[in-house]
C-alpha cells in the first residue's frame, strides 16, 4: 500500500500528531494541554504558509 | 568548599529508584504511549499511542526508508538514532525488512522524516512516563 500526500496535506498531518505530542509532554494540567496543542498546531500550519509565500515572493 | 559539597551529599540521600521509574520508560519506548498507560494515564497513553504510530506507519506507507545502525554518513548515525526511538515498531520494521524507501516516489523522503520524528516523539514521551513515575509531573 502506497499512500501519497501532497506537500500540504503532509505538514498538516505531520503538525496535528506533533502538536497532540507536544501538548500532552510539555505541560502539566488538561487545559494547558489542549491550549499548548493547539498554540503549536497553529504555529506549524502558519510557518509553512509563511515560508510558502515568502518563497513566492522571493521567486517573483 | 570541598568540604560543603560533601555535606551536601550527606545531607540529601539519594531516594531509591521505584520500580515504576524504570518499568514505564521502558515500557514506554517499547510500545509508544504504554509508559503512561501503565500509571493510569490511559487517555494521554492512548492520544500518544495513536499519534506515534499513525505518524510511522503513515512514513512507511509513504515508501520512507528505514535507518539500520550504521557508522558512516552522520546523517545517516542521526536518522538511525531517532528511528530507534519507535522502539517495537522499529524492531518489527527491520524483522520484516519493510521500510526499504522507493525513490521512485516523490513523497518517500516526506515518509522517511515522518518516521524519524516519530522515533523522537517517542523518546520525549518515554522522558514524560520517567517524570510522571517519580513524581515530578501529575
Amino acid at each position: 500500500m502506497t499512500i501519497t500526500l501532497n506537500h500540504f496535506s503532509a505538514a498538516a498531518v505531520f503538525a496535528l500528531f506533533t502538536s497532540i505530542v507536544f501538548g500532552i509532554t510539555h505541560r502539566e494540567t488538561t487545559r494547558d494541554m489542549v491550549r499548548y496543542g493547539l498554540y503549536c498546531f497553529a504555529m506549524f500550519l502558519g510557518g509553512v504558509l509563511a515560508a510558502g509565500w515568502a518563497m513566492w515572493l522571493l521567486r517573483k | 568548599m570541598a568540604n560543603s559539597t560533601a555535606q551536601k551529599a550527606k545531607a540529601a540521600p539519594a531516594e531509591p529508584v521505584s520500580m515504576m521509574a524504570v518499568l514505564a520508560p521502558a515500557i514506554g519506548w517499547l510500545i509508544p504511549g504504554a509508559g503512561h498507560m501503565i500509571q493510569k494515564r490511559w487517555i494521554r497513553g492512548l492520544l500518544l499511542f495513536v499519534s506515534i504510530m499513525t505518524l510511522f506507519v503513515l512514513g512507511l506507507a509513504m515508501q520512507g526508508r528505514i535507518y539500520k545502525a550504521n557508522g558512516g554518513d552522520i546523517l545517516d548515525i542521526l536518522g538511525f538514532m531517532g528511528d530507534v526511538g519507535a522502539g517495537g515498531i522499529y524492531i518489527l520494521t527491520l524483522a520484516n525488512d519493510w521500510g526499504q524507501g522507493a525513490i521512485a516516489f516523490a513523497t518517500a523522503e516526506y515518509g522517511t522524516r515522518f518516521m524519524v520524528v516519530a522515533g523522537l516523539l517517542n523518546f520525549i514521551a518515554v522522558a514524560d512516563a520517567y517524570h510522571i513515575a517519580i513524581g515530578k509531573k501529575k
